[in-house]
């Protein structure tokens, strides 16, 4: 029903629009005029309404700016972030400026010089004067940008004093993130997707997972050669072989991966804390380190002002420090239930637009003490 | 160049596989707009979605069938339609429907040759256009999906069947389809460089060249040189995905299940495909740039300011689009110090490009304007150029890039600066030439109607995204409802809809007027717009061969209008100099 309406809807109107054609058309003929002629009539409305167009369109950019500019994000919750936001507010003087004045000559010329038959353009093929100052002055401006941008990002870049930083690895599978700190050595375990299996999501490589996962190994390889010997049935005989056999070589490349990794690693990785929230010390420098397990994600933490994808395969990091912790932002934007988050931010399937995890930045006092409530990773292997 | 002899034609080598350029030019004009008029609808569906999430809505239904089971829209039909409109508005509509249509159109006509240097090839590179076009169409219909991992397909989301159903069937037509079209591409921009260089008539040197010629030669070259590594980008993909090698993919377990691959980097496909991708920006908006320079300057009876200089600007856009890739890798894992060359390299293009701003403006100055919908058009563009290139200084900036990187601000900019600047170009060339199309006359007041709805529609569409990408809102997002910060961006999402079905109702208008015109518009005369290039001095009856006698030999430059001392404000290249007369 619906569809036929529509389909009437857009009849009508066709119909209607060839109708006022057909008029207009008729008109002209008495009129002996050309309808595709411009008239100096034409040049005058449209001239006028081009200037009516350029006032609107520059006081609807005040409007717009002043009616939501308190949505944007509140004040940079981090140390680089404030200077990020120095340099933007900055960048945006410059194109803000240059933006209103580029615009209303637009619009303020195409009015002044509308057409009449009674005059004529002026010849003016080039200006050399005026073509060099309009490249050097954008020249000049821009490498003032360059500098500043290059500088702020070599001190974003910078990872030379990561001494006592506190080390936080994020995960990320479609579709939700896990947190592992380096626990009280400060030292990350290695990882690898091979070593995924029950409570260790993340795949951390330690003799402890080693040994429990072997054993689970060990147990459902015992398992699958008492079904062996009972089962008579040809097909099935061929899937337990299998399954065996992948359990096999899933052990052998444990084996591998283990003797691979250092010895310290895999020390230090049973002291790892795998949790799903993200708490940080405030004034403390952060390593963050982005480790993926299917498809390309990206962590952001808007109110940080941090970005960076996490790639399968890969290793990424971002350093920073949060400098204001989650109740003080709730003071500072007058919202009680103001909660810090990280979003996933590079498409990677159904539930993207979902793909969150709790951020709380606190004293460092409350931070160590919801630390040491924290189970380390040795403890989910026992 | 020999005359062509005048062979009986039937409707077939007439209308279908027509080698002439005239009639190729509009079988490239019509299937863009096909493509476009999809394009567009899908837009409408999905910002529909954005405004009002997860209401059921019977034009989901309507649209979308199973998809939208109850009218409410499946997030991964979301992802599939964002990812066909990028595809179909950049590449199908922009890049074949933008060039295919005037380079094909102009180059012979503006050059005066009789038709491109070869009309097999260019005949070929319509078909495969329209093959991959058809494809494309096809894969919306498979079980799984179309494609949804974004227009720029990357791995390992594109690669992996079980990470989105799209990248089953879907994936795979999505790359035959792609790969076809650059074929397509290649044909024709092979022809069109070789046509530039070699065929021109008498007299028309290089320095005498219409600055739509200058870009659409640029163009082309752009494109020969870019598209490869597209091509060698989707066929990595394609063994990744079939043959089970690990170029783009390592260490994964997706569903339970570890894959054997290792070592490959999806790093590396990024790189492939910007090398192509940014170059394609400029591919899609050099012609529009081209088209407009010759409308501004026609209907401000004005040279064109600055003649040199706008030729210099494209060489300069065009070889620095080549190094300025990465800068859509700032956040990707690559070596920081790439970013800080990328950043630099990048800005540098705001130099060419502000150049030509202030030229069109300067060619305003002192103009005697005629306002045709096409001189619109192009006023609209000049305003959008400026308007979506400004942020594009901020994105520019790695450390800038940071927070907005794949937010709002990147979709308003981008749909500002290449989406909308390319496609106003593209309605200003229609209008232009239409009566060297089908010998009519588009009707003056729809066209008006038409640009006055199109550009507060498109700024009320675009403009406020800038403001949802600055509250932190990232894009190819299927709805905002799981974050309370964004709650009370609801307002803004609201507005951009209405604008967003304003915008998309005024293409009816340009539509209607488009068909009508063809078969009931007024008749044109030769030169309806007083205009100089060698196309006017066709007859308006469209012939194999354009010219029917002698071609026009080329005795000054396209930009000759109201020169002091001449009898009409306007002096077309095939007039000799008077004696006397100073090459401008
Ligand atoms: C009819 C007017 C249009 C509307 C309302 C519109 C709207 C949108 C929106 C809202 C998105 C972002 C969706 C998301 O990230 O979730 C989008 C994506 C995109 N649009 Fe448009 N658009 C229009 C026309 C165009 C044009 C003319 C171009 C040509 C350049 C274009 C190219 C793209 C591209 C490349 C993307 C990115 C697709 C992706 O994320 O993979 N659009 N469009
Ligand atoms: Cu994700
Ligand atoms: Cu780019």
């Amino acid at each position: 029903m619906t569809e036929l309406l529509i389909i009437v809807a857009i009849v009508v109107a066709v119909i209607a629009i060839a109708q006022v054609v057909k008029i207009f058309e008729l008109a002209n003929k008495i009129k002996g005029v050309k309808e595709s002629d411009i008239t100096d009539k034409d040049n005058d409305t449209q001239g006028k309404l081009l200037l009516t167009f350029g006032i609107l369109f520059m006081a609807s950019f005040f409007v717009m700016t002043a009616k939501w500019n308190h949505l944007l994000l509140p004040i940079s919750a981090s140390e680089h972030g404030v200077e990020i936001d120095l340099l933007m507010n900055i960048s945006m003087g410059v194109i803000i400026i240059v933006f209103l004045i580029t615009q209303p000559i637009l619009f303020f010329l195409s009015y002044k010089y509308r057409g009449r038959k009674d005059r004529t353009a002026t010849f003016i093929s080039h200006n050399d004067k005026a073509e060099i100052i309009w490249t050097i002055v954008p020249a000049v401006v821009l490498t003032v940008l360059i500098v500043y941008g290059l500088q702020t990002w070599s001190k974003i870049m910078d990872r030379s004093d990561l001494d006592d930083a506190v080390v936080v690895e994020l995960y990320g599978k479609q579709f939700d993130w896990t947190a592992r700190y380096a626990g009280a050595d400060n030292n990350l375990g290695a990882a690898n997707v091979r070593f995924i299996g029950g409570l260790n999501t993340v795949g951390v490589i330690s003799e402890s997972a080693y040994a429990k996962q072997m054993a689970g190994l060990d147990n459902n390889i015992a398992k699958a050669h008492v079904q062996m010997s009972e089962e008579l049935n040809a097909n099935k005989r061929v899937k337990i072989e299998a399954r065996l056999a992948k359990m096999e070589s899933k052990k052998s490349t444990l084996t591998a991966l283990v003797s691979i990794t250092p010895k310290d690693l895999l020390e230090a990785a049973e002291d790892d804390v795998v949790v799903k929230e993200l708490h940080l010390p405030v004034n403390k420098t952060v390593h963050l380190k982005f480790r993926s397990q299917d498809v390309i994600h990206s962590a952001y933490l808007p109110h940080f002002r941090v970005q960076m994808n996490c790639v399968p395969g890969m290793n990424t990091d971002f350093v920073f420090k949060p400098t204001i912790t989650t109740e003080e932002m709730r003071v500072e934007t007058g919202n009680e239930a103001f909660e810090y988050v990280l979003l996933c931010n590079k498409i990677c399937g159904a539930a993207h637009y979902n793909m969150q995890l709790k951020v709380i930045v606190e004293s460092e006092e409350d931070y160590n003490k919801w630390m040491a409530e924290q189970s380390v990773f040795a403890a989910s292997n026992n | 160049m020999s005359e062509h002899g005048h062979h009986e034609e039937n409707f077939f080598s007439k209308y279908v596989f027509s080698t002439d350029h005239k009639m190729i030019a509009k079988q490239f004009l019509i299937t863009g707009m096909t493509m476009g008029v999809i394009a567009m609808i899908m837009s409408v569906l999905f910002r529909i979605q954005l405004s009002n999430p997860g209401e059921p809505n019977p034009l989901f239904e309507l649209f979308l069938g199973d998809w939208a089971k109850g009218g409410v829209m499946d997030p991964n039909m979301y992802l599939a339609l964002v990812t066909i409109h990028g595809t179909l508005m950049v590449f199908f509509v922009l890049t074949a429907g933008l060039s295919g249509t005037f380079s094909n159109l102009l180059i012979p006509l503006q050059i005066g040759a009789v038709d491109m240097a070869s009309g097999f090839l260019n005949a070929m590179s319509y078909w495969f256009f329209f093959i991959s076009s058809v494809i494309m169409l096809i894969s919306l219909g498979v079980e799984t999906g179309p494609a949804s991992a974004g227009w720029t397909i990357y791995p390992p989301l594109s690669a992996l069947p079980q990470a989105i159903p799209g990248s089953g069937l879907g994936m795979t037509l999505w790359l035959i389809s792609m790969t076809l079209f650059i074929v397509s591409s290649l044909l024709g921009g092979l022809n069109y460089v070789v046509t530039i260089l070699n065929l021109r008539t008498k007299g028309l040197s290089m320095t005498r060249l219409p600055l739509t010629m200058w870009a659409f030669f640029v163009t082309a070259i752009l494109g020969i040189l870019s598209f490869p590594v597209l091509v060698s980008a989707v066929l990595l993909l394609v063994f990744d995905r079939s043959f089970g090698t690990s170029f783009y993919l390592s260490d994964i377990m997706i569903q339970g299940e570890v894959l054997s691959n290792v070592g490959g980097s999806p790093v590396l496909y990024e790189h492939l495909f910007w090398f192509l991708g940014h170059p394609e920006v400029y591919i899609v908006i050099l012609p529009a740039l081209g088209i407009t320079s010759e409308i501004i300057s026609t209907n401000s009876r004005k040279p064109i300011f600055g003649y040199r200089a706008m030729v210099g600007s494209i060489l300069g856009i065009a070889f620095l689009s080549f190094i300025v890739w990465a800068h859509h890798m700032f956040i990707s894992g690559m070596s920081p110090f790439l970013g800080s060359v990328f950043t630099f390299t990048t800005l540098l293009i705001a130099i060419p490009s502000a150049v030509k701003a202030f030229n069109y403006i300067t060619t305003l100055w002192k103009g005697n304007l005629q306002f045709t919908p096409a001189m619109l058009f192009s006023i609209g563009l000049v305003s959008t150029f400026i308007t979506g290139g400004l942020t594009g200084i901020v994105l520019g900036d790695s450390a800038l890039d940071i927070n907005v990187h794949d937010t709002y601000f990147v979709v308003g900019h981008f749909h500002i600066v290449m989406g909308l600047s390319a496609i106003f170009g593209m309605l200003a060339g229609v209008y232009h030439w239409f009566p060297k199309m089908y010998g009519r006359m588009m009707n003056k007041k729809l066209g008006y109607a038409h640009f006055w709805i199109t550009i507060v529609g498109a700024y009320g569409t675009f403009f406020p995204m800038h403001y949802l990408g600055l509250a932190g809102l990232p894009r190819r997002y299927y709805s905002n409802s799981a974050f309370p910060m964004f709650d009370n961006l609801q307002d803004i999402n609201e507005i951009v809809t209405v604008c967003a079905l304003i915008g998309a109702a005024a293409q009816f208008l340009f539509l209607f007027n488009f068909f009508y015109s063809i078969f009931r518009g007024e008749e044109a005369v030769q030169n309806p717009w007083k205009s100089n290039t060698l196309e006017w001095t066709t007859p308006v009856a469209r012939i194999h061969g354009n010219w029917p006698g002698e071609i026009p030999s080329v005795y000054r430059w396209p930009y000759d209008y109201s020169k002091p001392g001449a009898d009409a404000d306007f002096i077309p290249q095939n007039v000799p100099l008077k004696d006397g007369e100073e090459e401008h």
